[in-house]
């Protein structure tokens, strides 16, 4: 018997491949670009990663993945009011940018991902798949049909946070944000990424970050908690640059997001904050690769997670450090606060480290309320249920006070507090 | 007030029993002081008074005025009006110091019935409070306890007895860890409270504290019993002679 036959499709795989015949003449983009979606579908009809495939060990896709929903052309989602107010703010509705309400920002290009696809201007090769097991990739790739490519001129200074907002109504969506900053320009670009119904969300982000570029790039996941959400931040990092990325997933069924970021510029900076706050049935995967590439390349990743009811939550975190990256700081931690039973966390933290002149760690801990913390609270007279908030509030309110951006800590811990009254 | 008949309690954990048939009694108004070598349980016997799970009671009683709280947790002993001050006050990140004075202070006023307070008269409390205690404010933004040095820490707690005004107040060794004007001030604060319809126990094992906040009554504890009470004079004469003698009095 060939071990590698490929079992009976499940209803999910069927669907997909469905999807794709019944869509194919919908999606923008031709020539090369067809020739990358065709590539993305035949991944997808070898069969959904499972358990098996070793970067899908602790989120076994194939199993997971129950319900694949229909397009759904005729569910109306509305912009929502940014996290920051006075951003600048480029809707996704249902998978669709809505054009009529695009901002102008100096500096700023801003060009619908359906109409760069179907004019040709679009690169295809930035819809290559990334190494063999790339899923989420393929299945955008296969199917994007809209988003936004924005281009920020170099020296641009952005006084306005930009909010990417894409917005579930339900069904199917396949968005891409290509985004360019020039070098030296300075943005805060917040992802929000929500809605409402039995989506089947993927998204991808691809960044490249010029020489001396500062970005602070915000992920909030906030779907439905009937949503399938698969997305994948990439980006590649110039000289000099700094990106600042914190993701915050609070919602979603099923949730990767994946980071896959390349310091390949001497001297750029990465660093990872992300608050995981998981309840119910749910599973939420964080899966990051990052190559330090060059020398001199520092990385700082602080991944919390709180779980309670039967939520799942796995973190993956792989940093390669090639052999002429010497002076490499690389630095990763991952906690988790587990506060049931029933809740379950995987971690799996790598590295592989080609440079002898570096300094590289991780550590991971998985810990229940401290017991003290809560006596000395209580104490106070405070009762349990609002000294127990008290103290997992504070566990991920450390990484968020790291940003600097006051109206930014304060916009998080609001809906962080919006999730303890729903979840707490 | 406060009424210990017989107290027998355990380590929960591995049941070593620390406390073995206690009897203390202190009255509203009376300032009593606890004395006794190292290890002899005073810590025990205030973390049990403020309902800490880690220990067990197995026999006796604890009568509050006149009522039992054995069956209260903690939160419920603060809100009725026991206040702990912490031999080690806990560091706990991410729990801005200011944001705990009013989740407390208004926890206990929930728990009372009352209104919870405007943010402009929490800040006047806390501002008052803080200055008599010669604390800076900057110093509350920080997260609880977190980076505070040991004379910090310590004000840190009467600052919170101060705002809670509770009725009962245990005091842990308050003075280890101050210097001679740190020990001023706290007990200054300590002293200011005292009124008619209060108690506090001060556990210390130096007479030291005692000169700034002089007690009605001495009690020396040793292995988990009170074995011997007193006025003020008997902290006078374990200065003097040390626990010696009167642990081989009582044996
Ligand atoms: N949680 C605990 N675990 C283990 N031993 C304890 C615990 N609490 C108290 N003890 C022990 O009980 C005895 C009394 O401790 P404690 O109450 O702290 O004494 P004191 O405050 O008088 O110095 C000591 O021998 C101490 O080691
Ligand atoms: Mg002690």
């Amino acid at each position: 018997m060939n071990m590698h036959a490929i079992p009976q499709r499940t209803s999910a795989e069927t669907a997909l491949i469905d999807a794709f015949g019944e869509r194919l003449s919908l999606l923008p983009g031709d020539g090369e670009i067809m020739v990358r979606r065709d590539e993305a579908i035949e991944r997808l009809k070898a069969g959904l990663p499972t358990k098996r495939v070793e970067s899908w060990h602790y989120t076994d896709l194939r199993r997971l993945l129950t319900a694949v929903p229909q397009y759904d052309g005729s569910a109306k989602a509305e912009v929502l009011s940014p996290i920051l107010e006075g951003s600048a703010v480029l809707p996704v509705l249902n998978g669709v940018a809505a054009t009529n309400k695009l901002p102008t920002l100096d500096g700023v290009t801003i060009q619908p991902l359906a109409e760069k696809l179907a004019d040709g201007s679009f690169a295809a090769a930035a819809l290559d798949l990334y190494g063999n097991d790339d899923a989420v990739g393929a299945l955008n790739t296969a199917f994007v049909a809209d988003g936004y490519f924005v281009d920020i001129a170099a020296g641009t200074e952005l006084a306005t946070p930009l909010e990417l907002q894409n917005v579930q109504a339900g069904g199917q969506t396949h968005v891409r944000f290509p985004v360019r900053i020039g070098k030296g320009a300075r943005v805060t670009v917040l992802e929000r990424q929500a809605g409402e119904g039995t989506a089947l969300a993927s998204s991808v982000s691809q960044l490249l970050v010029g020489d001396d570029a500062e970005v602070l790039w915000l992920i909030e996941q906030e779907q439905a908690d009937t949503a399938t959400h698969l997305a994948q931040f990439k980006a590649s990092l110039g000289k000099n640059a700094k990106l600042t990325l914190f993701v915050m997933n609070t919602g979603g069924k099923l949730v990767r997001q994946e980071i896959i970021v390349d310091a390949a510029g001497e001297g750029s900076v990465f660093t990872l904050r992300g608050v995981n706050l998981l309840a119910g049935d749910t599973h939420t995967d964080v899966t990051m690769v990052l190559d330090h590439s060059v020398p001199h390349t520092t990385s700082t990743e602080v991944v919390r997670y709180v779980i309670t009811d039967k939520a799942q939550g796995v973190f993956q975190g792989r940093i390669n450090v090639a052999q002429k990256a010497q002076k490499t700081d690389a630095k990763m931690a991952c906690n988790t606060l587990l506060l049931s039973d029933d809740g379950e966390f995987s971690v799996k933290p790598e590295l592989e480290i080609f440079a002898d002149d570096v300094q590289c760690g991780h550590g991971a801990t998985v810990t229940e309320i401290n017991h003290d913390h809560l006596f000395y609270l209580m104490a106070r007279g405070v009762d349990e249920k609002t000294a127990r908030g008290l103290l997992v509030k504070a566990f991920v309110a450390e990484v968020i006070e790291e940003l600097e951006d006051e109206a930014l800590v304060d916009a998080l811990e609001a809906r962080i507090e919006t999730w303890f009254a729903t979840h707490g | 007030m406060l009424e210990i008949k017989n107290l027998h309690a355990r380590i929960a954990e591995d049941g070593t029993e620390i406390i073995r048939g206690l009897n203390l009694t202190v009255k509203a108004g009376e300032v009593a002081a606890i004395m006794g070598p190292n290890g002899s349980g005073k810590s025990t016997l205030s973390y049990v008074l403020a309902g800490r799970e880690d220990y067990e009671v197995t026999e006796g009683e604890i009568l509050y005025n006149g009522e039992s709280i054995l069956e209260m947790d903690p939160a419920e002993r603060a809100a009725s009006g026991i206040f702990l001050a912490f031999q080690y006050p806990m560091e706990i990140p991410g729990v801005a110091t200011m944001e705990f004075l009013k989740v407390a202070m208004n926890a206990q006023r929930k728990a009372r019935g009352e209104e919870p307070l405007t943010i402009p008269e929490f800040l006047k409390r806390v501002k008052a409070a803080a200055g008599t205690l010669d604390m800076d404010m900057a110093m509350l933004k920080r997260p609880l306890n977190v980076g505070f040095s040991g004379g910090e820490k310590k004000r840190a707690e009467i600052l919170q007895m101060k705002l809670l005004q509770p009725k009962l107040c245990v005091l842990d060794e308050t003075d280890s860890g101050l210097d001679i004007d740190a020990l001023k001030i706290v007990a200054d604060g300590v002293n200011a409270l005292r009124s008619p319809d209060r108690a506090i126990v001060v556990i210390t094992h130096y007479q030291r504290l005692l000169e700034h906040i002089v007690p009605d009554t001495v009690h020396v504890l040793y292995k988990g019993q009170v074995i011997k009470s007193g006025d003020k004079s008997l902290a006078m004469e374990l200065e003097a002679n040390g626990y010696a003698g009167i642990i081989e009095e009582a044996a």
